[in-house]
């Protein structure tokens, strides 16, 4: 019988390769941005599971507010990588550094 | 085994090594491509839990949305991307070191504990358990009611996101000529018409 530490498991196996990701991408910011859509995923399924476990509609409720935030963080990441490769030719993360002032 | 179980150790097992291709994939718009398959699992995962409508919204913002704009920026932009990949049998070790031990630790924890049942609401404590409602009906039960402000604030979020996202990424390139209708309904026929008296054999300067 599948039951809900069935899925947090799966879940923690999930935002521990986002962590992982972001570990061993350090260079790549793309890929940077998609481990934290799969940390956020992650968090969505505990989200879910501890939500229809329990039998409480909240945890569902959090988690379309995770994925509405979720969303619009990788828009804005996304124009900023665009913006910062419009103008320095590459999106080595870093030389974010330089952007200070 | 029941069908429900087989179908969450395919859907498990297939996010799982598709979130693995992610992170581990040379080519990022493999990547992308990956990230769409995990996204995809996890709604059925989420079916299988019998959360029907955020399995849907997953579906239709990630697959439909997200993945779209990442797939976009990846092949807009003019990368080297083995170049960006340099340091990644450096920091594999150390990297994987410590995701090994934040997930040991992790499932110490799932493992070794248990919910009090107390917690467990009954379909008589859940109206909307006891309705019958279908999961979008009870889920728009609460959103619309208890957690207006938040349904509110969640809308806002996306419109900042999206003045956010068009304020950074416009710009004005010198030299690109515009269309600019004020002027164009402006103009009146003196300005677009002039009539010249040409002399015979001798034309006139344009």
């Amino acid at each position: 019988m599948i039951g809900l530490s069935h899925y947090l498991t799966v879940a923690a196996i999930l935002f521990t390769l986002g962590v992982l990701g972001i570990f061993i991408n350090r260079k790549n910011i793309i890929v940077i941005l998609m481990s934290v859509e799969l940390i956020l995923l992650a968090v969505n399924i505990n989200l879910v599971a501890f939500s229809t476990h329990l039998n409480d509609i909240t945890g569902q409720v959090f988690a379309l507010f995770v994925l509405t935030v979720a969303a619009a963080e990788a828009a804005i990441g996304l124009a900023i990588l665009v913006v910062f490769f419009r103008n320095r030719g590459s999106i080595a993360v870093e030389d974010v550094s330089m952007m200070k002032g | 085994m029941t069908a429900a179980a087989a179908f969450f150790y395919l859907f498990a097992g297939v996010a799982i090594a598709s979130g693995f291709m992610v992170i581990a994939s040379r080519n990022p718009v493999a990547s992308v491509l990956f990230l769409i398959l995990a996204f995809v699992n996890a709604a059925g995962l989420f079916v299988l839990m019998g959360a029907e409508f955020l399995a849907m919204i997953l579906v239709v913002v990630y697959v439909g949305a997200v993945a779209v704009l990442f797939l976009f920026v990846v092949m807009m932009l003019d990368v080297d991307f083995a170049e960006l990949r340099q340091g990644f049998q450096q920091y594999l070790p150390v990297g994987a070191l410590i995701g090994v031990i934040f997930l040991i630790e992790i499932l110490l924890v799932v493992g070794s504990w248990t919910i009090d049942p107390g917690l467990v609401q009954t379909p008589l404590g859940n109206p909307a358990a006891a309705e019958n409602l279908t999961n979008t009906a009870a889920l728009g039960r609460v959103l619309y009611t208890e957690y207006v402000y938040f349904f509110q604030l969640a809308g806002l979020i996306l419109l900042v996101a999206m003045i956010g996202a068009i304020v950074l990424t416009l710009r004005d390139r010198p030299g690109v000529k515009r269309q600019n209708i004020a002027v164009q309904n402006a103009r009146t026929q003196g300005m677009a018409v002039e009539n010249r008296k040409v002399p015979s054999r001798q034309g006139v300067e344009v």
